[in-house]
């Protein structure tokens, strides 16, 4: 892939990608306050089939997400100061990422095949729906697809590359496509998707995300919202 | 500001805490609160109401936001009642409140549509033939195209449509009708006009303007109690639901209040609270019989026994072992019971004949003046026959004498009618009467009594003007021995007690309905105790469930002669309250003209719609029931060897009943026909029926010349829940498929019919355009060719009033019409105007012939006063008006319609205005109208006259010339009433001539109406609305024969059915199951059930059954009821799916399994459509049917009477009726419900599909 594109996809797309996910939920958020919702189609059908794939595929799907964070943003330095190594890292990244890649598409393929063939649940789904479930679904599977392409790389090389890449990137460095200029094809891909998640976020469901309610964990039992703020 | 910023308020989110830190306070955004504030906010309410069928008439807030109606609450400013009398709201019902759903539903209609084959014929006709009519000529007249759209009606295929398109298709097919056929082949149905009087009058008013004929409901309804005009002479007069209030004895019989009656319901509990009794008569454990303190449950269609056998207990007990002062002096004054009968010999011995005439007796009894029409009695005063005021004769002979003050008639002398021969008779003489009860039937009970019954009766012998000497009773007399009682005369077959088995006793009805004896002997005690302690405040809700029946008069007038022999009609808190379907048009008088097209032309076309239906979907042609089989067994069959519908043939030539279509020519060629043979259009027209040259329509109406071509439905479900005998309608009136599953009784050797022609080949698809205007796609309007969309009833202005409460209030345009729909006004304003551009070249002013029947409240009603004579036997000779029809000649200016349509007419000016036989002038009102709404400026026929644009001109057109909402007119009227009667009566309006009650009133509050001689009660702060006030206490006649309340009808045709006194009658069998039973099994029992069909909770008149709310209260889709009886038996459970089938047709539905049932009975509520959740049908084939696919109407023939007095026709008055509860049908599980959707898994591809 010549330079330009590789800069294009890797170096401007994610500022793109990026800007986008994050006004557009600002601005969904204030303009279309009752369109902020997951979404729910449980309703309509909510079978000991569907609570099984929806919990194998949110508990994926969380894990994954986090552990992307971790892995990819943690800096080279503080792994260094805990003394873990690249390798090791990759052996934990794809031993963890497989499982619960694994648990997540069981579970998406549950989501996907309920969503199209469910006539309750497919009359109430909106495309955007229906898209965004496949999209999560080929992201999971070009996850899994990276593992035999990370197995070549058990030193961790190529991970090392892409959480730099990661990390210029989020940092706001210059020559962050470089790192991924190299890469195998595959996380190439994988990555551009996931970009493309990003940007598309805020046109769907995913909104829910923002405001998953983990402060109901630690608020009080009870709350009063004054008469004028 | 922003949701987003609004947020960013981590360090101040806790503002404050409680309860021990376990609650804080915060700043967080409220606004989201609005959307819940928000929910119950709205723009504005409005007053409206629930217009086609709701006799609840209640008014409601219709609350409107951002343009759309939201939902609706009951209003609550009706003007309150006096001290100590409850209040009428609250009114409304969940049927009315759950409306609102139906505007924005899915089965709105929300464009005009039409049959997609016919308008490509149409626009491939418009191409050949530019000129419409001619075009509409090409496609009907071709039978293979006219084939092509009418044999799919019903099976979908309705696309969109323009407004004028159809406009002018309509109009096409109307002119082309009247040049070809004539104006009298287009018919218009539409029912209960009081609900939504100028929607009602739109269509009427353009039909009537064109001379097509307007079809009447009440009768087809079944919901007409003919027992009603026989007894009083009146349509239906009821008191008001407050006045049960007033009552100290209810029974509610065959009535479901709280489910039917619902706004009116706390009347009953409030009444209860008073400390009235209540008795419910139902044989299913119907809602009403909460109320009850003793239920009686009769087997169903027996209830005239029970009624008789409490009559019995009523005379015996207050009339001969302890006479009620009152309840005699009532009897003597109020009713025919001293007025003398006389005796008949016959083949099987005497027998009560005719009432005795003045023109019976030496010089008249000087009874100068229509003496045949003055019925006599004895009076004790002089000792002899006297001829006392008030009878019919009095009224037509402008003597000023018709009333019921007890004066001589010629003499004024002062007079005291003899009850009673019993202590000087001059004879005892032995009479028969007929006893139908030993009819023996499969299902039902029968005794095994005499057919005759001979009684003895106290008589007087009377000398005649022609020498013979004849032997006469009074009717009480003769009523007395008909229901049984001893007398002391050793009469064998008089009851000695009431455990006596003889006709008409406790005992005896125990056989027949299987209640307890003492239960009704206790019940009939306590009714007329109370009516004896209180003069008269005893009242009978009575209703559909007993009505409904073929002998419905039977049962009715059983219970009618209980209210008369304790002096109860005519009293506030008592008398009968039968409110099934008629629904008080307060301000009728003011109506009439606007609807008929008064003001324009005179007279109108009407016909009874029982008659109209049963002729023209061919329901004759599977006639089972003979009318010998109906006779009485004093009757000579020998008569009466011919079918029903040669009765109404007979009735129709005499002028008893109306035809449609009437000639078998155009009406609009014969008076051209006429001046060409040089002669008067009326002689001319009698002698080419008396050569045989022209002929009465009713005579061949398989004739295509005789076919009804265009009919408009509007306001109703004519095909659908009012469409008894649905299959046979289909079959023929439309040409469409159906589900019938019996053969035409042609093949059988003997003719069927005697006067009327029987052609091989029954016709099938008479209409050729079927046009329906509705809100929603209704059973009726999936088979129709057009379809227009309407109004709702929140979304036009118009007038509605009940018998239920003395009100008038509105219907209001809370929101415009939605989509394209258009008011019932609108839509035949631009039916009409399409007329007027369409008939150019076709027709101009034309000269129509009307024929018109004896119409009641007229002169003509004193037709034949004797023996009938048919003029087309040459028993008598053809007289116009009298032997038959009126023949009156008519200008219709058809390039006018629609000039005339939008404004008042000359004819209110030059020929009054007027109702029930009282006419006044109208000059002032009609000017007024032109002051208040403006006149015409342009136009031929409209300049100068007032306008009539909009529906609120036309409920203000109505308002300005009816008595009950101008006081002015009101005193017009009773002033004009007291040149009659000869006693002054307009104290009861003159403190409100000054009073106009306009739309913009009604508007802001529900009116009190204004006392009126139109009605027979008063609006008074002293009494509630009851029915017959006026005659008791103001002694006005009952517009009857004798002028009083009616227990002896003594028309030859009601003497020879049996019917003089009234009599148990077992219901009629119709032989609907027998070809089909055990005939094609599927593998399950098979049950026999009367099938009863009852107003509904989920469904009936403010809302319809497909209502999602409603579905959603019940089943969410049709169901029957059967009991747990009959469902274990032939294995059926709760839920399952059951098909109901017989000769008619057939139905699926799911079954309820209650103990609330009676065994033997299926009760389908009726006005559940197809529309919903049907399945197919093991029978037929095809999808569902509904409760109207398995019945089909039987007329009776004492219905068809005319020119008779009280026995005389009116619109909706008196006439045939569609009776249909004495059917029967195979019920039985499905064993296999298929939903013609193909299998499992292509519904499923379907799904996906959408």
């Amino acid at each position: 892939m010549d330079t330009f594109f590789n800069n294009l996809l890797f170096g401007y797309y994610p500022y793109v990608a990026g800007t986008v996910f994050l006004l557009g939920s600002v601005v969904r958020f204030d303009m279309s306050q009752y369109t902020w919702k997951t979404n729910s189609s449980q309703i309509a059908d909510s079978s000991p089939r569907f609570r099984l794939g929806n919990n194998l595929f949110h508990i994926g799907v969380l894990i994954l997400f986090f552990g992307h964070l971790i892995g990819l943003l943690t800096p080279h330095r503080w792994e260094e100061a805990l003394r873990i190594q690249p390798g090791l890292h990759q052996i934990v990244s794809m031993t963890s990422g497989g499982i619960f890649g694994l648990c997540a598409v069981f579970g998406g393929a549950i989501l996907i095949h309920r969503r199209l063939t469910n006539p309750r649940v497919r009359a109430q789904s909106s495309q955007m729906d229906v898209a965004i479930i496949i999209i999560l679904f080929i992201q999971l599977l070009l996850g899994l697809g990276t593992i035999p392409f990370s197995a070549q790389h058990l030193d961790g090389s190529e991970m090392m590359l892409l959480s730099a890449w990661a990390q210029h990137i989020v940092t706001f460095q210059p020559g962050a496509a470089a790192f991924v200029a190299k890469v195998s094809w595959m996380f190439k891909i994988h990555l551009f998707l996931g970009l493309t998640i990003f940007l598309l976020f805020p046109f769907t469901r995913l909104v829910h995300i923002w405001s998953a309610p983990i402060w109901y964990l630690g608020r009080r039992y009870q709350i009063v919202r004054m008469r004028h703020g | 500001m922003s949701h987003f910023l609004d947020r960013l308020m981590f360090f101040r989110k806790v503002q404050g805490e409680f309860a021990d830190g376990h609650g804080q306070t915060t700043l967080e955004d409220r606004s989201w609160e609005k959307a819940y504030r928000q929910r119950w906010q709205h723009d504005k309410i409005v007053r409206s109401t629930h217009g086609v069928n709701c006799t609840g008439s209640c008014s409601w807030k219709i609350y409107v936001k951002e343009g759309l109606v939201t939902w609706e609450t009951q209003q609550t400013d009706y003007p309150r009642t006096r001290p100590d009398m409850p209040n009428h709201e609250p009114r409304g019902c969940p049927r009315g409140a759950s409306y609102s759903w139906y505007l924005y539903s899915a089965n709105r209609l929300k464009y005009p549509m039409i049959r997609a084959r016919l308008l490509k014929l149409w626009r491939v006709a418009l191409t050949k033939h530019p000129d419409p009519v001619d075009a509409w000529a090409s496609i009907v007249e071709d039978p293979v195209r006219a084939r092509e759209y009418k044999s799919i009606r019903g099976l979908g295929g309705l696309v969109r449509a323009q407004w004028g398109e159809v406009n002018t298709l309509i109009a096409a097919a109307n002119v082309y009708t009247a040049k070809q056929y004539g104006p009298d082949r287009i018919a218009g149905f539409s029912p209960i006009p009081a609900m939504s009087m100028v929607s009602y009058a739109s269509g009427s008013r353009y039909l009537s303007l064109i001379g097509a004929t307007c079809l009447s409901f009440y009768d087809w309804y079944c919901d007409l109690p003919p027992s009603s005009p026989m007894t009083w002479g009146e349509q239906t007069d009821v008191p008001e639901s407050a006045d049960w209030y007033n009552a100290k004895f209810i029974i509610m019989w065959g009535s479901n209040v709280p489910q039917t009656r619902t706004p009116d319901a706390h009347f009953m509990t409030e009444a209860r609270y008073n400390g009235t009794q209540i008795a419910v008569v139902s044989p299913d454990y119907a809602e009403a019989t909460k109320f009850a303190d003793i239920w009686l449950a009769p087997k169903q269609g027996t209830d005239a026994a029970m009624a008789m056998a409490m009559g019995h207990v009523i005379l015996r007990e207050f009339h001969l072992d302890h006479p009620n002062d009152y309840f005699v002096d009532y009897a003597r004054r109020y009713t025919d019971l001293p007025f003398l009968v006389r005796l008949d010999e016959g083949p099987k011995g005497l027998a009560p004949g005719r009432f005795l005439r003045a023109a019976d007796f030496d010089a008249a009894l000087k009874q100068e003046k229509n003496p045949d029409w003055k019925t006599v009695a004895w009076d004790e005063v002089s000792g002899r026959v006297v001829v006392p005021q008030g009878s019919v004769g009095f009224r037509w002979d402008d003597s000023g004498r018709w009333n019921l003050e007890e004066k001589e008639g010629a003499e004024q002398r002062e007079i005291k009618l003899r009850l009673s021969h019993i202590d000087q008779p001059d004879a005892v003489a032995e009479v028969g009467f007929p006893y139908f009860g030993s009819i023996k039937s499969d299902h039902f009970n029968f005794t095994d009594h005499e057919a005759v019954l001979t009684r003895k009766v106290p008589v007087k012998r009377l000398c005649l003007a022609d020498g013979q000497q004849v032997l006469a009773a009074t009717v009480y007399d003769l009523m007395l021995a008909h229901y049984g009682l001893d007398r002391g005369l050793d009469d064998p077959g008089a009851a000695r007690s009431y455990d006596d088995d003889v006709p008409y006793t406790p005992a005896w009805q125990q056989r027949i309905t299987g209640v307890d004896r003492r239960k009704v002997i206790n019940t009939a005690r306590a009714f007329a105790d109370n009516a004896a302690r209180t003069q008269g405040r005893s009242m009978v809700i009575l209703g559909a469930g007993i009505n409904h029946w073929y002998h419905m008069d039977m049962t009715y007038r059983g219970i009618i002669n209980m209210l008369m022999l304790c002096g109860c009609v005519g009293q506030s808190g008592g008398g009968w309250a039968h409110y099934v379907g008629q629904e008080k048009l307060r301000p009728q008088t003011g109506w009439l003209p606007l609807c008929f097209a008064l003001d324009w032309v005179r007279p109108p076309r009407q016909m009874n719609g029982t008659s109209f239906f049963y002729a023209h979907s061919n329901q004759w042609r599977y006639e089972t029931l003979k009318v010998d089989a109906l006779l009485s067994p004093l009757a000579d069959p020998a008569k009466w060897q011919m079918s029903l519908i040669d009765c109404n043939a007979r009735a129709e030539r005499m002028g008893w009943l109306p035809s449609a279509p009437q000639f078998n020519r155009n009406p609009l060629k014969l008076v051209g026909a006429a001046k060409a043979a040089g002669q008067e259009p009326a002689a001319y027209v009698v002698d080419q029926l008396k050569r045989g040259e022209l002929r009465f329509a009713c005579e061949d109406p398989d004739d295509p010349v005789n076919f009804p071509r265009n009919l408009f439905i509007w306001r109703s479900n004519l095909l659908g829940s009012s469409g008894k005998g649905h299959e046979y309608l289909l079959r023929h009136l439309l040409g469409a498929s159906d589900g019938v599953q019996s053969e035409e009784l042609g093949h059988e050797s003997q003719p069927h019919t005697h006067d009327v022609a029987w052609r091989d080949e029954a016709p099938r698809g008479k209409l050729d355009l079927l046009v329906t205007l509705d809100f929603r796609m209704s059973t009726t309007c999936l088979y129709s060719d057009v379809v227009l969309p309407t109004a709702t009833w929140y979304e036009k202005d118009d007038l509605n009033t009940s018998d239920m409460h003395p009100f008038i209030h509105p219907l209001s345009e809370a929101v415009n019409p939605a989509w394209e729909s258009r008011s019932d006004w609108e839509i035949f304003k631009g039916i009409a105007t399409a007329f007027s551009r369409v008939c150019a070249g076709h027709l101009g002013v034309e000269l129509d012939l009307v024929s018109q029947p004896l119409q009641h409240d007229s002169p003509a009603e004193m037709g034949q006063p004797y023996a009938i004579q048919d003029w087309t036997a040459g028993e008598c000779d053809a007289i116009p008006g009298k032997t038959m029809p009126h023949l009156h000649v008519v200008e219709r200016d058809y390039p006018a319609t629609g000039e005339r349509y939008i404004s008042v007419g000359p004819l209110l000016e030059q020929l009054g205005n007027g109702g029930k036989g009282i006419h006044w002038q109208t000059h002032t009102e009609v000017d007024e109208l032109g002051d208040l709404h403006g006149r015409h400026r342009q136009g031929r026929a409209s300049t100068g006259r007032p306008r009539l644009d909009t529906a609120i001109q036309a409920a203000d057109t109505i308002m300005e010339l009816a008595p009950e909402t101008n006081g002015a007119v009101a005193v017009k009227a009773w002033r004009a009433l007291s040149t009659t009667t000869g006693r002054e009566h307009a104290h009861l309006a003159l403190h409100k001539e000054d009073e106009k009650i306009r739309f913009r009133d009604i508007q802001a509050q529900p009116r009190k109406i204004i006392t009126s001689p139109i009605w027979s009660g008063i609006e008074s702060d002293k009494i509630s609305y009851n029915a017959g006030w006026i005659n008791v206490h103001e002694l006005i006649p009952w517009r009857t024969l004798t002028g009083r309340q009616h227990f002896y009808q003594d028309h030859p045709w009601m003497i020879a059915f049996g019917e003089g006194f009234v009599a148990y009658r077992p219901p009629v069998e119709t032989r609907d199951i027998e070809a089909l039973l055990g005939q094609r099994a599927n593998g399950h029992d098979e049950l026999v059930l009367n099938w009863i069909t009852p107003h509904q909770k989920w469904g009936i008149h403010s809302t319809y059954s497909e209502n999602l709310i409603m579905q959603t209260l019940s089943r969410g889709g049709p169901i029957v009821w059967i009991s747990e009886v009959d469902a274990k038996a032939a294995g059926i459970v709760d839920n399952d799916w059951i098909e109901a089938f017989n000769r008619n047709g057939a139905l699926v539905a799911r079954a309820v399994v209650s103990q609330r049932v009676p065994a033997g009975m299926a009760m389908m509520y009726h006005a559940q459509e197809r529309i919903v959740n049907m399945p197919g049908s093991e029978i037929t084939g095809a999808r569902g049917g509904i409760h109207n696919s398995v019945t089909r109407v039987v007329l009776k023939p004492t219905h068809m009477i005319g020119g008779y007095a009280q026995l005389s026709y009116g619109f909706n008055y008196y006439g045939t009726v569609g009776s249909n509860r004495d059917g029967f049908v195979i019920v039985r599980k499905m064993a296999k419900v298929d939903w013609l959707e193909g299998d499992d898994e292509s519904i499923l591809a379907q799904e996906y599909k959408r």
